[in-house]
């Protein structure tokens, strides 16, 4: 490996700002640092000097002084009125972050082992649902290819939100505590299952912003980025109505017939996006999740195939849901290609099942 | 009192302090509750009371509805997506389940709220997390939630989120 | 009464280790000296296992992309290593430090329990080879971080369970220990000892101690609910049941502040020792220093929701819990200006004990800035969970805790061992141990700040240099702990015979009263004090 990042690499301070609260924290962060760098130096001045002063290799004597009220008192208070000084723009900048009314935009995103799921609730864009997952190839991850400028800040479905409006995100999770993180908003909010939290942001500049989950989630946890690209009012709106019109036409029939060849080919893709991170590319699982090898795995293998599994998943494993993510085509295909890869041979599982299944 | 008595009953009495302090900590699970209820964080699924019905038609207040379900087979959603009240205005809305396993499961809802605080001028007069919900295998269910907001809400919020998440109960209804 | 002698131990002849010699003489020693060497050399050995933990996680994360370990195994390194160093070797270090040293330095012949000494020691062995089978278990060692937060928790396999138990044993033992500590400090002192004449380091230990009473129970109510939660059906943790996640972080952390100044006031403590005897001259403000540490841990109480301040708690708590955090900083400042202004027209001298003080005193503060930083909310809302608190709270621990740590074998093991060690070597390892510390985290504050989260096995290609920079650092730092046990191995075996009081500024009891090395049981009839 070589520090071929150099020139890149020397970040050391926060994020460039792309809304006014991240610009405030800034400045915040910026006057508290200065303050206490200029007591530091103050006081560990003194000390040095103090040490350099009274050595005894040069033969001071020590006096035996232990006390000294007025000095005592104002060490203490002195201290405690810079406290103030902190305090009060700080305040300020708590209340301004929790205000998440009147906001233009409401976006529900669910943490889920290992991406993120985003559903507009209100404003223009409603009904979009989107599921947002790594895009960065396994090779790149394993060093088997070159690692592209966005590695690990990249996903498949981005987050797309109109410039200078403010949006509010609820943030819940699926299975346990995440958080939605995006550092030039300056907006960080734990999800938690169960509970509805919110916060709230403005960006004031178009462009891609990328985030990565802070709370600990499990395996796949540094694996999880949020990427939010903000876009001018009209691109917004060209959006929402492509997108609306993708979701007609993704809406894929599903009492049509297809072919082996058909599912797998979709199923490959799906697999890669939402299995690979515990079952592996290989197939092999990993015991430590619990997630067991499909590769000669009977159960997969035996009809109808494990369509159940993947709808209603395992309780208290990383095994989800995915009813509730993927589509029947989706889940038809993902089985089918499990079903025939890695050695396994069955036959190919039909959309109508899985329809048939859900009820 | 020699020094070997003085010995113990101040271990005794410092092993008491411990064990005080392991009952503490559970003793923070009620106490959080009570925090919650109070605070109008997180609070959970009691029928609340109206007394004032004063409704005030000078703000009107949206309510977002969203849905969620957590390890469950059911198809979860409100059948509008959001409203608008006026404080004291008694509304109406209703979710839909829809019961995807070939058996019975049964489910309990509980609520959340954003902002937190708005749980607490949120009052539920008919709410199905109330109750568990069993559902036949293949059974849709409508069910309403009834609510007030109440007028002493604070002026600067216009927008309360309440959302459902539906929980399996463990046990009953039978796993698949 | 001893047939069978350790003649290589330090001790030496001398007829009161029982009635057993070898390692029956440990297992079964009553002798406040033993348990505490045992503790240290407990520590050091944990320290050592959770450092090879830091040197693996480092070398991982030498580079982006995935080389030496899964991402599964990363987060269980990441977890034991924390769990280790705390319990393990920052903990124990301490309780070392006060079984052999707050019965010479109050006058006491021993601890006032003496078996239930040896039961508190001989519980760490148990919760260490717990959490070492953790990781042979199906899954492997829990992957939950060392705060273990619920619902991860529930994920887990069998290794969790193992954790949970090893946590127990641990809680007792500080309990115990606890329990021993304050019972001998209130009522075996010597006549004329009275409370405001011990040593600071007595000081500090009692108010640790309890605080211990006071935090462990939780700690072991927290992980008993996970238990229950993970095996017996109920919902503390899980909102299916009326249960709230959040819950488990509120009573974690309401042991974990506490947990912090568990560690860092016996740091103050040994400080307090160590600073006014190379200086000397007397401790600046005696009493104000001992208001300061009670005034510390009591605030340590109601300030734990700083830990949580993204779970979304109302804008009345945040601020709330940040004005009460910010607070802390005046105790603590009283402190270091106490350290100060007792160098202060003294008469220096920078043998390796005060040079330890002198880092402990310069970068613990650095900690105490990024702690006030990370207090306001607004900033931590963008630090939390990223290296910056990665850096902040291992300068705490590791510039602060360790240092002292250190400060504190250099300044007594002259009266444990009977020997010096070679203080050349101490510098050298000063020094070396500086260097690497500052480099592993100092760059850390940066990658906080540019944002990249904790617990993390990959990153992002703008995280690079500062992560070769860290783990370099850390691959010395290693290395230089090795030149530690070197230097204390060649003390025992071959040092130079020390005097009874080989710090010329030193005026505790254990240097006036006691000859080197130290009989073995010190002061059975009381000292008599002036």
């Amino acid at each position: 490996m070589t520090f071929s990042g150099l020139a890149l690499a020397l970040e050391w301070n926060l994020q460039p700002a792309a809304s006014r609260l991240a610009a405030e924290i800034q400045d915040l962060h910026e006057y508290v640092m200065i303050l206490c760098a200029a007591i530091f130096v103050g006081v560990f001045g003194f000390m040095f000097w103090s040490v350099y002063a009274h050595r005894k290799s040069k033969g001071h004597q020590a006096e035996e002084f232990h006390e000294h009220t007025t000095v005592e008192m104002l060490w203490t208070a002195i201290p405690a009125l810079i406290l103030v000084l902190i305090a009060w723009p700080a305040t300020r900048l708590v209340v301004a972050q929790k205000d998440t009314t009147a906001a233009d935009l409401t976006v529900k995103v669910t943490g889920i082992q290992w991406k993120w799921a985003y559903d507009y609730l209100k404003g223009e864009g409603e009904g979009i649902s989107l599921i947002s997952t790594l895009s960065t190839p396994r090779e790149q991850i394993e060093g088997r290819a070159p690692k592209g400028e966005h590695y690990l800040l990249e996903v498949d479905n981005e987050l797309v939100v109109p410039v200078n409006k403010k949006i509010r995100m609820i943030t819940t999770a699926a299975d346990v505590v995440h958080s939605w993180w995006v550092p030039a908003f300056g907006a960080k909010q734990d999800a938690i299952p169960g509970f509805l939290r919110d916060t709230w942001f403005r960006a004031e500049k178009t462009g891609v912003f990328r985030g990565q989950c802070a709370e600990l989630c499990g395996k796949e946890h540094g694996f999880m980025p949020i990427v939010v690209r903000v876009v001018s009012q009209e691109d917004y709106s060209k959006w929402v109505g492509e997108r609306k019109k993708a979701l007609l036409a993704q809406a894929d029939d599903p009492s049509r017939k297809w072919s082996l060849e058909e599912l797998k080919a979709r199923g490959e893709k799906v697999y890669a996006a939402n299995c690979i991170a515990c079952h592996q590319a290989s197939g092999q699982g990993s015991p430590a999740v619990k997630a067991p090898a499909l590769a000669g795995n009977k159960f997969v293998t035996a009809e109808p195939g494990p369509i159940d599994t993947v709808l209603n998943g395992r309780p208290n494993t990383a095994m989800q849901a995915f009813g509730r993510q993927l589509s029947d085509t989706e889940i038809a295909a993902v089985i089918t290609y499990v079903r025939n890869s890695w050695g396994n041979k069955a036959s190919d599982v039909q959309p109508a099942e899985v329809k048939a299944r859900r009820k | 009192m020699n020094l070997e008595q003085a010995n113990r009953r101040l271990c005794m009495r410092l092993a008491l302090i411990a064990l005080g302090m392991f009952g503490f900590g559970f003793a923070l699970v009620p106490f959080y509750g009570q925090i919650c209820a109070a605070l109008g964080v997180n609070s959970l699924t009691q029928r609340d009371s109206v007394s004032n019905t004063q409704i005030d038609a000078s703000r009107t207040v949206t309510i977002e509805l969203d849905s969620n379900t957590h390890d469950l087979p059911w198809r979860f959603r409100p059948l509008v997506n959001h409203l608008q009240v006026h404080p004291g205005e008694l509304a109406t809305v209703e979710y839909e389940i829809v019961n995807q396993r070939a058996a019975p499961v049964t489910g309990q809802a509980v609520p959340s709220y954003g902002p937190q605080f708005a749980g607490e001028y949120f009052k539920k007069l008919e709410c199905f997390c109330f109750t568990q919900q069993t559902l036949a295998p293949g059974e849709t269910r409508r069910m309403p939630v009834t609510f007030v907001v109440d007028p002493k809400l604070p002026r600067d919020v216009n927008t309360i989120t309440v959302s459902y998440t539906f929980f399996e109960v463990a046990g009953r209804g039978g796993k698949s | 009464m001893s047939a069978v002698i350790d003649h290589d131990h330090a001790h030496g002849h001398h007829d009161h280790h029982g009635g057993y010699g070898g390692i029956m003489r440990w297992i079964t020693t009553t002798n406040h000296k033993d348990i505490g060497t045992l503790y240290l050399w407990f520590s050091f050995l944990m320290f050592g296992v959770g450092g090879i933990m830091a040197v693996v996680i480092r070398a991982e994360l030498f580079s982006p992309g995935l080389q030496f370990v899964n991402p599964d195994f990363f987060n269980q390194l990441t977890t034991m290593h924390g769990l280790i160093m705390i319990f393990g070797a920052i903990m124990p270090a301490f309780v070392g430090f006060a079984n052999w040293q707050i019965p010479m330095m109050i006058g006491a012949p021993d601890m006032a329990f003496a078996r239930l000494n040896n039961w508190s020691f001989w519980l760490l062995p148990f919760a260490a080879t717990l959490l070492a089978l953790s990781f042979l278990m199906p899954g492997g060692a829990p992957g939950v971080g060392w705060t273990m937060y619920a619902p991860l928790t529930v994920q887990m396999g069998m290794g969790m369970d193992f954790t949970i138990f090893a946590v127990h044993l641990l809680g007792m033992s500080s309990i115990l220990g606890a329990i021993n500590i304050i019972t001998t400090i209130l009522n075996l002192r010597a006549p004329g000892m009275t409370l405001l004449r011990m040593p600071l380091f007595v000081w500090t230990w009692l108010i640790t101690a309890y605080l211990l009473l006071a935090v462990m129970p939780v700690l072991a109510g927290a992980v008993t609910m996970t238990l229950t939660d993970r095996h017996f059906g109920t919902t503390f943790f899980n909102a299916a049941g009326g249960g709230d996640p959040v819950l488990y972080q509120h009573i974690f952390w309401f042991f974990g502040h506490p947990e912090v100044y568990v560690v860092a006031l016996p740091a103050f403590g040994v400080i307090s020792q160590v600073i006014p005897a190379f200086s000397r001259k007397p401790l600046f403000g005696y009493a104000s220093m001992v208001y300061a540490t009670s005034a510390i841990a009591i605030l340590s109480f109601i300030v734990w929701a700083h830990h949580m301040y993204t779970t979304g708690i109302p804008v009345s708590g945040q601020l709330f819990f940040m004005y009460a955090t910010i607070l802390i900083a005046v105790p603590t400042g009283v402190k270091v200006f106490n350290w100060v202004a007792t160098m202060w027209k003294g008469s220096l001298s920078f043998e390796t004990p005060m040079l330890f003080a002198l880092g402990f005193l310069f970068m613990f503060t650095l900690g105490g800035f990024t702690g006030l930083v990370l207090a306001l909310v607004p900033v931590d809302i963008q630090l939390q969970d990223t290296y910056y608190v990665v850096a902040h709270f291992h300068y705490v621990m590791v510039a602060g805790a360790l240092f002292a740590a250190f400060a504190g074998i250099y300044f007594w093991l002259p009266k444990w061992t009977g020997k010096m060690y070679d203080e050349t070597l101490g510098k050298i390892h000063f020094w070396l141990t500086l260097v690497f510390l500052n480099m592993i985290f100092f760059v850390q504050h940066f990658l906080g700040l540019a944002g990249m989260p904790r617990r993390i096995p990959d990153y992002p290609l703008m995280f690079e240099t500062w992560n070769k920079i860290s783990s370099l650092g850390a691959f010395g730092m290693g290395l230089a702990q090795l030149l530690f046990l070197y230097i204390v191995v060649k003390c025992i075996r071959s040092g130079a015979p020390a005097p009874q009081k080989p710090w010329e500024g030193a005026d505790s009891l254990e240097w006036t009263h006691l000859p080197t090395p130290v009989p073995y049981h010190s002061f059975e009839t009381p000292p008599v004090l002036h």
